[in-house]
């Protein structure tokens, strides 16, 4: 058959196709990718709902807090008209003086104290005590007597910055909770500027990426040496060296951080030999600094790094090496321009892993890094447990969250992500 | 209140199923260690024995976000939980907890009516009934210390008189009163001047003065292995982990009464627990007279008069209640109001 004979038959073939034939070739193409679509299903709905759901639910409670505006609907109704200076007229006292008396029958009087307080701290108390003194009043008396018993109770509500944290407080959706995670706030004109009172969150921001980055680059300097070694060393001396580096990873992570203790302690393991064989006279603080955070945490994450490196050294060809130096090349430009190159893919892959793991690290800092070890994650679970401040816990990690995209946008230009290898 | 109910009620799912088929248990919560051991031996195991009614004791590590997920969730895995009063103002008032009525307690065993046996703060918020009397106070190891014997909260502050390592708990409660006091504050201005900016600015200024000689701990339990290890020859510490190392280790340890900061522990009923009748039966059966004199176990005062009565003369000198009048009592009220931006700026100041 010539080959004008066959691009014939096909252009003929192609248009000779019934409707009907296509038809039936495309229910069975359709019907291998539903099948293709219904393995992966599971995967799909399992992401949706424990990764998807998760983090939209995180992004979107960054900034919506109708908790307020839910509260104490009327009030802030009325309190649309006011300028903003001076107490506003007595209606809206009134009117706050019938909503704080619902809800101290209803026991969220607290709720609303919660969230004014963080606008202005001090005013829980206000809120609360009010609401206790008006749950015994009578309803007919509160739209006349209101206000000059809110007074009474206490002369901070004739304050306009109180009432100027109601309004804010009372916007379901607001950027105040992402300000405040850039340490910024709005004044009482609106415009935005650097926070007055504490501004910790752009420090341990910066923080937190500068020990993940010292983390990264230890986890190289202690991993690669190790990867090479054994990658280029017999399979029985390979797999023993890999058993010693697994065994740890398979030990519990608290088990790990809690040896460090014993051995950075005060009266710990290193302190004693050092003084033991007369180095020091003084024990060493070690414990409770960064840098115990440092070393524990390189040593949790150095398997992340060997293993990708390992697997990839592992593929590559030792005759490579041995054509350059049989070439001419001296052994080191020779490692450099020829091996290294090669295992620029682990290195990557291993990079990336331990950097973004120990980005949003918490129990190893939490127990071994004392002050000055804290990370952005501890600050998170801080808001999360134990100040309650969900929305702020929210947008602090939704930024770190923007933070690490960036990094990883930036490692993609500059180095390309494509040529990631895990083994 | 729209929370991320989804989600929780999601997690909320997965663990129901991990425990399904027990509803009909009582979940009781408390903060584990020496103290909840003796809560096992003097409540939770005489009530089985007395009612045949299964409890489940679990512990946790305190604050409220654990209740506040469960009650958003509407899914109540804890009926009955031991809070600190410092926490119980704020939960009450977000209606996290349901109200106790007073009149179900049972008088002491002399006969006295509930109300008049309890002392009055272990009644003070309708949302819990008062189980100890704790404190926190400061401790220091007579084989470590160096330069005299610690007397007052000031030689906490005195590193040159006695040199070493302190130290405290990592959180602002305490430590910032400690501070004032220590610069020479009386006891009953602590607060008031802590609300001030000039205040604050004092503490943190006093706590300065310390700075390269402290460290910081996160959960009581490591406050006496510090003290035992050489890590700190002074320590912040809950007066009944102290005093049960020293009983029960005879480790060299002495506790410093002066300006203790001392609050209650109480049993409150979490909001909406399907086992509410069988959860008000617990707290009257564990706020009885000889179940709260089992508190003096880890020198934990007990909170009826009748109660205290019971309390081994041995142990009455170690008890928070027989120190009162050097102490000072932690104002839940306070740190509602201030706890969210003091803790802000301590860790600014930690930062530094």
């Amino acid at each position: 058959m010539t080959a004008a004979s066959l691009r014939d038959r096909t252009s003929q073939s192609g248009s000779t196709l019934t409707r009907e034939e296509m038809a039936v070739a495309t229910r069975a193409l359709n019907r291998r990718r539903l099948t293709a679509f219904a393995l992966v299903t599971p995967l799909l709905a399992f992401i949706g709902f424990a990764f998807v759901a998760p983090i939209t639910t995180m992004l979107h409670q960054g900034v919506y807090n109708p908790t307020v505006a839910e509260l104490i609907p009327d009030t802030l109704a009325r309190l649309q008209d006011w300028d903003g200076r001076g107490t506003p007229d007595d209606s809206v006292l009134a009117t706050m003086a019938v909503d704080l008396k619902r809800l101290a029958n209803d026991r969220t009087a607290g709720k609303l104290a919660e969230e004014l307080n963080r606008g202005l701290p001090g005013t829980s108390s206000v809120v609360k005590a009010t609401a206790r003194k008006l749950r015994n009043v009578a309803d007919h008396d509160l739209p006349s007597v209101g206000a000059a018993l809110l007074l009474e109770a206490n002369d901070r509500w004739s304050s306009p910055e109180l009432w100027r944290t109601v309004r804010e407080a009372g916007k379901r959706y607001s950027e105040r909770n992402f300000l405040t995670a850039l340490d910024l706030e709005r004044s009482p004109d609106g415009e935005i500027q650097r926070r007055e009172s504490a501004r910790i969150y752009i420090q341990l921001y910066v923080k937190t990426i500068k020990m993940a980055l010292i983390i990264t680059v230890l986890t190289f300097l202690l991993g690669y040496p190790l990867a090479y070694m054994m990658a280029n060393s017999s399979s029985r001396v390979a797999n023993t060296m890999l058993i010693f580096i697994l065994l740890p990873f398979w030990t519990s992570l608290l088990v790990r951080t809690t040896s460090w203790i014993a051995l950075l302690q005060t009266n710990g393991v290193i302190n004693s030999l050092l003084m033991g064989i007369g180095i020091t006279t003084q024990p060493i603080e070690m414990m409770y600094t960064e840098f115990a955070t440092i070393v524990a945490m390189t040593h949790v994450l150095l398997p992340f790094m060997v293993l990708p490196l390992y697997s990839v050294m592992k593929g590559i060809d030792p005759s490579l090496m041995r054509a350059s130096l049989s070439l001419g090349a001296r052994p080191i430009p020779s490692f450099l321009r020829v091996y290294f190159p090669m295992t620029l893919s682990g290195l990557s892959a291993g990079g990336l892993l331990v950097f973004i793991i120990s980005v949003g690290y918490y129990i190893t800092p939490a127990l071994v890094g004392g002050t000055d070890g804290q990370m952005i994650s501890n600050v998170i679970a801080f808001h999360m447990q134990q100040s309650n401040n969900w929305e702020l816990a929210a947008a602090l990690g939704t930024l770190l969250l923007v933070v690490i995209v960036c990094l990883y946008w930036a490692y993609d230009r500059m180095v390309g992500a494509g040529n990631i290898k895990l083994g | 209140m729209k929370r991320p109910s989804v989600l929780l009620s999601a997690v909320a799912m997965l663990t129901l199923g991990a425990t399904a088929g027990q509803t009909d248990d009582l979940t009781a919560v408390s903060f584990g260690g020496a103290y909840g051991a003796a809560q096992k031996l003097h409540m939770i195991d005489p009530y089985i024995e007395a009612t045949g009614n299964n409890v489940l004791f679990e512990d946790y590590s305190g604050g409220i976000a654990e209740i506040k997920a469960q009650v958003e969730a509407g899914n109540i895995q804890w009926d009955v939980v031991d809070i600190e009063v410092i926490d119980l103002e704020r939960a009450c008032s977000e209606g996290l907890l349901e109200v106790i009525p007073r009149d179900i307690l049972p008088p002491g065993d002399d006969g006295v009516p509930a109300e008049e046996d309890f002392f009055a703060e272990a009644l003070a918020n309708e949302c819990g009934v008062g189980v100890i009397f704790w404190t926190i106070i400061y401790a220091y190891n007579t084989e470590t210390i160096e330069g005299g014997v610690p007397s007052a909260i000031a030689d906490f502050f005195d590193t040159e008189t006695f040199p070493g390592k302190r130290a405290l708990r990592k959180r602002p409660q305490v430590n910032l009163e400690w501070a004032l006091i220590a610069d020479g504050v009386p006891r009953d201005e602590v607060y008031d001047l802590l609300a001030t900016d000039e205040g604050q600015a004092r503490a943190f200024a006093k706590l300065d003065t310390i700075r390269d000689e402290l460290v910081w701990y996160e959960s009581w339990s490591q406050a006496p292995q510090l003290l035992n290890d050489g890590g700190a020859v002074m320590v912040q510490s809950a007066n009944g982990r102290i005093f049960k190392d020293i009983q029960d280790h005879g480790r060299p340890f002495v506790m410093v009464w002066d300006s203790h900061v001392f609050d209650l522990d109480v049993w409150a009923i979490t909001k909406g627990t399907p086992n509410l009748d069988l959860a008000l039966d617990f707290v009257k059966f564990a706020t009885g007279t000889v179940p709260l004199s089992g508190m003096q176990d880890v020198a934990y005062g007990p909170t009826r008069r009748s109660a205290a009565a019971l309390v081994d003369p041995a142990v009455v000198n170690d008890l928070p209640t027989a120190h009162i009048d050097k102490g000072l009592k932690a104002d839940g009220i306070f740190w509602a109001d201030y706890g969210e931006s003091l803790g802000e700026k301590f860790n600014e100041w930690l930062l530094q």
